[in-house]
């Protein structure tokens, strides 16, 4: 019973849980914590019903490079797992858009499910991608195992437990308003223990490598992890009503409060979505294109260059609003200025290819690193240009914000995650191969196509809402009501829909394409293009 | 570690790390983005003295081109107000009905009501102005409370059955039925009858339902159901309803009436608003 001190752990936190749940002074916190006790009981009956050491999958010698991999195999799997669920509910509420009767009050009215999508892509998914690829990266880049089993184990069980905490939350209508940081208090407070065991795996991993230097991947993580501990507690600082109670209130008020919410959302963008995949990119695009990386000078410019300026830059979300004029003007000249740090990333990534543009023909996988990279480029300078004011007064509180964002979360997000995971997955177990490259290559083109719906619709929304709003009569009266211009989106919202499908079926697509890898099979299928005889002989 | 070596590819040289087979080119960094880079830094240099921009103790530096939005927005509001001159006011202090008459007015007036209109009024009576069950269609010649600018006037400023205007339109309707005024087949009767004046189909005249017309129908809706606008009794003899123009529902209403509610406009959207309104509603196609 190797497995002892976390049953004993898991029960006692169930029944902890449960007793809060019978003390609970409301009743969405009542029924929350009796989730959580559930999640966490079932936890402690799965740990007691695995006999003996749960296996090391070493049946295929896998586990014989010496590294923990153990948790990075199940992270595989949740990526894919959350990602389908992140874009499922995405197209849910895209409908719901377009068609309110779909909302079926109150557990899934669109207030409730819309924190449900954006945090099961953003963390859910992204976030589990972020941990499972730096468990991945680290110990290969360190050649050093974590340093810890137990607190890896706990690391990403812990986290998993936050998302579900979070999760079920937003659904029983629990939720601090607060973009991109909904959760309540104590789902916060759990998260916070969680990253700083993480900040101590990462870091003691790296402490004890057997590199003399620290990789570039590492730094990107690293910044990652440091700084969204800091945006986390910075961000959360409230005052619960009640201890037994799921309602607290911010240490700030007004547009303190606005500001520190767009400190930290924009920063959730900079360091969990810029520098955090960043990472992953640095890792996996190298090994992929089996070439070295373009220019070490750049990797050190620009990330500097990232990071310091990244973290200045969210007043520009807060443009002709109560926020005194000099913070927006120093939001939007670093967000003016932070273009060029940005596309270091991009630079080095596709850079990277030189010599190694074929394999754009032969290899599905460099494919969605590729334009995974060029989605960043693109969102990275469409930033910078909607920061600047004149811009943001046409396109703030528009479609066009949303489109933006998904071109990021889709299309770098979405793209440099999913060729990561079909990176691992062959590896983690042991297979020479995926069990179909080629149904890499349809979902490569489900998901582009999906994007590509789904940012033009957006912004020719989002423009033609913000023409709307500002549109006057020679007599100088407004010609549009709000409820005309929002009647008058209503084929966009189809439309957008439309992609979120398209990309959500190529998530399907990969979904089966792992699992098959996983069970060991191969797909009886052409390969891709003529590789072998169009290899340029060198 | 430092096994520097020169990529055969490209033919730049390596910096001589390697983490897991990964090697890094000891490239410079690109020109261009270099160069760029300054740039942007000069532009936000640049930008951050035109611009208030640095927190100093107490205040931030304004920036050398005295910009600040508050006195942009005041500017834009002033330069609005005056690209419409005094025509606002004009409205205010002109009677409506001579507004219609002056045609620098009535334009001015027509554009500002349909653009309160979507605002204020399309939520009951649609966009098009075209109403729903329960809320009057405005485009056509049938007025509950009477379709005369001054009517119309009368009737923005101070609603129906308004709670909080004691000038509003106010008539209530009796519960002929729930509250047992007519026996249920005298009900049928009327309903019958009321029905036949437009020709519903079901709609039935008869000397029994004529009298009951006549004696708790006629004093509010008119001998023959032609209405009185003055006591915002609705005509019964065409084929506008504001409640459905079935036997059924013509029964309904008889039995337990309902009752729209309009609120009084002026207190919130002042003398000028209303009148623009006013001009605007009579302008669409029913106005007498």
């Amino acid at each position: 019973m190797q497995n002892l001190p976390w049953i004993i752990t898991l029960a006692g936190g169930a029944f902890f849980t449960l007793v809060l749940s019978g003390l609970g002074q409301d009743a969405a916190f009542s029924a929350h914590m009796g989730i959580i006790a559930a999640v966490l009981g079932l936890g402690a009956v799965v740990l007691l019903r695995q006999r003996g050491p749960a296996p090391a999958i070493s049946s295929d010698g896998a586990e014989s490079n010496g590294y923990f991999d153990a948790p990075i195999r199940i992270g595989s799997i949740l990526t894919v797992f959350w990602g389908c669920v992140g874009f499922l509910v995405g197209v849910v509420i895209a409908l719901q858009l377009a068609w309110p009767e779909l909302n079926f009050g109150p557990w899934f009215n669109f207030g409730r499910m819309r924190p449900l999508h954006t945090s099961a892509v953003v963390f859910a998914f992204g976030g589990t991608a972020l941990m499972t690829t730096s468990f991945y990266v680290v110990q290969r880049t360190s050649r050093a195992r974590l340093i810890n089993d137990s607190l890896a184990w706990f690391v990403f069980w812990g986290y998993q437990l936050f998302i579900v905490m979070a999760a079920t939350g937003y659904l029983l209508g629990i939720t601090e308003s607060r973009e991109y940081a909904e959760p309540e208090w104590y789902t916060d407070i759990w998260l916070t223990i969680v990253w700083v065991a993480y900040l101590i795996l990462f870091l003691g991993t790296i402490i004890k490598r057997k590199e003399p230097h620290i990789y570039v991947a590492n730094w990107f993580y690293l910044a990652f992890i440091v700084t969204i501990a800091l945006l986390h507690v910075v961000n959360n600082l409230s005052m619960p009503v009640s201890l037994l109670g799921s309602k607290s209130y911010s240490l700030f008020s007004g547009v303190q409060d606005a500001l520190t919410q767009w400190w930290y959302g924009h920063n959730a963008v900079g360091f969990f979505l810029t520098a955090g995949f960043l990472g992953m990119m640095y890792y996996f695009m190298p090994k992929q294109a089996e070439r070295p990386v373009y220019s070490y000078r750049l990797s050190i410019i620009h990330f500097w260059a990232l990071i310091f300026l990244y973290i200045w830059a969210g007043p520009h979300h807060l443009h002709y609003t109560a926020l005194p004029d000099w913070a927006q003007t120093l939001g939007m000249v670093f967000s003016v200025m932070l273009w060029m740090p940005s596309w270091g990333g991009m630079i080095n990534g596709l850079m990277t290819l030189r010599g190694a543009w074929d394999k754009m023909r032969t290899d599905p996988i460099m494919r969605m690193m590729v334009i995974a990279v060029a989605f960043y480029g693109m969102s990275t300078f469409e930033g910078p240009v909607m920061s600047i004011k004149s811009v943001n007064g046409l396109s703030h509180y528009t479609d066009w914000t949303i489109g933006h964002v998904h071109s990021g979360a889709l299309g770098w997000v979405g793209m440099i995650s999913f060729a990561a995971v079909y990176f691992m997955v062959p590896r983690l177990w042991g297979r020479t191969q995926l069990y179909s490259p080629r149904m890499v290559n349809w979902h490569f083109w489900l998901a582009t196509t999906g994007i590509v719906v789904y940012a033009a619709v957006m912004w020719v929304s989002g423009v033609m809402q913000g023409l709307m709003w500002r549109e006057y009569d020679d007599q100088g009266f407004l010609v549009y009501s709000f409820a005309e211009t929002v009647a008058a989106l209503h084929p966009y919202y189809i439309a957008r829909a439309f992609g979120g499908l398209l990309y959500l079926a190529g998530g399907l697509v990969m979904a089966f394409n792992v699992w098959m890898t996983i069970r060991g099979r191969v797909r009886d299928e052409r390969p891709i293009a003529t590789a072998t005889v169009l290899q340029p002989a060198e | 570690m430092t096994n520097k070596e020169i990529d055969q590819v490209t033919g730049v040289e390596t910096t001589g790390h390697e983490w897991d087979g990964i090697k890094e080119l000891n490239n410079p960094l690109p020109r261009w983005w270099l160069w760029t880079f300054y740039g942007s830094i000069v532009f936000a240099i640049g930008y951050t003295i035109a611009f208030p921009a640095w927190p100093m103790i107490s205040s931030a530096t304004t920036g050398v081109l005295g910009y600040s939005s508050r006195a942009d927005l005041d500017a834009e509001l002033v330069a609005a107000k005056a690209a419409q001159g005094d025509l606002v006011t004009k409205i205010a202090e002109t009677p409506v009905a001579d507004i219609l008459a002056n045609e620098d007015l009535a334009r001015f007036a027509r554009a500002g009501g349909k653009s309160l209109f979507k605002v204020y009024c399309s939520q009951c009576h649609g966009t098009g102005a075209t109403g729903s069950v329960g809320y009057p269609n405005l485009n056509d010649d049938e007025w509950v409370w009477g379709g005369s600018i001054e009517q119309i006037y009368a009737t923005i400023s101070h609603g129906a059955r308004s709670p909080t205007d004691p000038e509003t339109h106010y008539n209530v309707m009796p519960n002929f039925g729930t509250d047992g005024m007519l026996a249920p087949e005298q009900i049928d009767l009327l309903a019958k009858q009321v029905a036949s004046l437009s020709g519903i189909e079901g709609g039935a005249a008869s000397p029994e339902g004529n009298q009951l017309f006549a004696d708790n129908c006629a004093a509010c809706h008119g001998g023959g159901g032609e209405g009185m606008p003055d006591a915002g009794g609705p005509s019964l003899n065409d084929q506008i309803w504001l409640y459905e123009g079935t036997l059924a529902a013509i029964k309904a209403q008889i039995e337990r009436p309902r009752h729209g509610v309009m609120p009084a406009w002026q207190p919130r959207l002042g003398e000028s608003a209303v009148k623009q309104l006013a001009v605007y509603v009579h302008g669409l196609g029913g106005g007498q």
